[in-house]
C-alpha cells in the first residue's frame, strides 16, 4: 500500500480479491488450466470431483425448494444465498469432472442427463426437509462435515481441486454459522421449538455415520482426496459444542443400512431421490437443445 | 401483528468509502441476528467490508414538523459553506 498520500491509506484501497477462477458463465473453469497432474488417475479424479459436486448440488436443489416458503423474507434470501453458493461448488466440480475423465462434458450433461444410480451424493444431502428445524439440522451436519473436508483438500495434489476447496471454505463457515445459529435459537428455545428440533435430529442422525465412509476412490486418491473418516473427530467436536449450547443430547439412533451393500457413494439411493431428480431435471430433458 | 420481529436500520460501510452508509432496514429478532439478515440482504454483490445494524426504535430523530426551525435558518449563510478554497487534485472524497 502507498503511504506517500495519506487520503490513499484512509480509503482502504487494498484488495485482495483474487480471481481463482475463469470469468465465463458457460463454463465456470474457462481460462484455467485444467491438465491432471502426472500421477493422478483421472477416472478416479472425475469420481471424486462428482462426489463432492453431487452433494452441492443436491443440497442446494433442496434449499431451492424453500424459496417462498421460508418463515421470514430475510431467512428466505439466506437460504437461497446458500443453495446459489453450493450450486457455484457444484458447477466447479462438476466441470472440473468434464476435464478430468477426459470427455470434456460440460457441467449441464452431469446436472441433467445422468439417472439416479450414476449419482454419487451422500444421501443426506437428498432427504426431504418436512420443517425448519430438519432444514438448519441437516445443513449443520453437512456443512460442518464439508467444511472440514475442504479445509484439508486446500493441500489437494490437484492444483484445481485445491483452489475450488479454497473458494469454499469461507462459504460454508458462513453456511454453518447460520445453521448453528438457528440450532441454538430453536434448540434453547420454547418448549414447542426444542421439541422439534431433537425430533429434526433423531430424524438425520442416521444417515451420519454414511458421511465418513471412506469409498474405494477415496483411499486410491491418496493426497489429492481427503478420507472422510479423518475428520469424525472435528465434526463430533463441533457438533457437541453446538448441541450443547442448544441444550440437546446427541442421538442415539442406529445408522441407516444401505441397499444391497451400497450407499449413496455408490448411486443408491432413497425413494426420495427419484422425485427430487424428476424436478430437477425434466425441463432440460423436455428441451434438450435449450440454452439458458 | 404482535410477535413481529423488531425493525433493525442497517448501514454499510464499502470498501473504498470513508464512513457507514444508511442502506435499508430489515427485522430480526436480536442484534446478532440482524446482523447476519443484513450481510445476507445488503452485501450480496460484494459492497461492503463493515455492517451496523441499530434498532430503528432507538434512533432519535428531528420532527418533519420542525424541519423550518430546524434548517431554514443556514440557507441564507454561504460564509459557512467552504467553497472559496481550491482543493488540491490529490485530496479525494471531498
Amino acid at each position: 500500500m502507498a503511504f506517500d498520500n495519506a487520503y490513499e491509506a484512509l480509503a482502504d484501497a487494498h484488495d485482495d480479491a483474487r480471481w481463482a477462477f475463469g470469468t465465463g458463465f458457460d463454463n465456470p473453469l474457462s481460462g484455467v488450466d485444467t491438465t491432471v497432474p502426472s500421477g493422478v488417475d483421472g477416472e478416479d479424479l472425475a469420481q471424486y470431483c462428482l462426489m463432492l459436486g453431487d452433494d452441492a448440488l443436491v443440497l442446494s436443489h433442496r434449499l431451492q425448494q424453500w424459496c417462498t416458503r421460508a418463515p421470514e423474507l430475510e431467512d428466505e434470501v439466506a437460504i437461497a444465498n446458500i443453495g446459489l453458493d453450493l450450486l457455484g461448488q457444484a458447477r466447479l466440480l462438476l466441470a472440473r469432472t468434464g476435464r478430468a475423465d477426459g470427455s470434456g462434458r460440460g457441467e449441464d450433461h452431469y446436472a441433467y442427463f445422468r439417472g439416479e444410480h450414476e449419482f454419487r451424493n451422500v444421501r443426506l444431502a437428498e432427504r426431504e426437509h418436512a420443517d425448519f428445524a430438519q432444514l438448519v439440522a441437516t445443513v449443520l451436519v453437512l456443512t460442518t462435515w464439508r467444511l472440514a473436508v475442504f479445509q484439508r483438500l486446500q493441500a489437494s495434489a490437484d492444483p484445481v481441486l485445491a483452489a475450488i476447496a479454497q473458494k469454499g471454505v469461507n462459504e460454508l463457515t458462513y453456511h454453518r454459522d447460520y445453521a448453528a445459529q438457528w440450532v441454538v435459537r430453536l434448540g434453547d428455545g420454547t418448549e414447542t421449538s426444542h421439541a422439534r428440533t431433537v425430533a429434526a435430529f433423531d430424524e438425520v442422525w442416521p444417515l451420519v455415520a454414511e458421511l465418513f465412509e471412506p469409498h474405494d476412490v477415496e483411499r486410491r486418491l491418496d493426497g489429492v482426496a481427503v478420507d472422510p473418516a479423518e475428520v469424525r473427530a472435528e465434526f463430533d467436536d463441533v457438533l457437541a459444542q453446538v448441541l450443547s449450547a442448544a441444550t440437546l443430547e446427541t442421538p442415539v439412533v442406529p445408522a441407516k443400512a444401505g441397499v444391497a451393500g451400497g450407499k449413496g457413494r455408490n448411486g443408491r439411493h432413497t425413494e426420495q431421490m427419484g422425485y427430487l431428480l424428476a424436478e430437477l431435471q425434466s425441463v432440460a430433458r423436455a428441451y434438450p437443445e435449450a440454452t439458458w | 401483528m404482535t410477535g413481529e420481529w423488531p425493525l433493525y436500520e442497517v448501514f454499510v460501510r464499502g470498501k473504498r468509502g470513508l464512513n457507514h452508509v444508511h442502506v435499508g432496514s430489515l427485522r430480526a429478532a436480536d442484534d446478532d441476528m440482524a446482523l447476519h439478515h443484513a450481510r445476507d440482504l445488503y452485501t450480496r454483490r460484494n459492497e461492503g467490508v463493515s455492517i451496523w445494524v441499530v434498532k430503528a426504535a432507538d434512533i432519535a430523530a428531528s420532527s418533519p414538523d420542525e424541519k423550518d426551525p430546524f434548517f431554514a435558518p443556514s440557507a441564507d449563510k454561504v460564509y459557512r459553506h467552504p467553497t472559496f478554497y481550491e482543493i488540491p487534485e490529490n485530496v479525494p472524497h471531498m
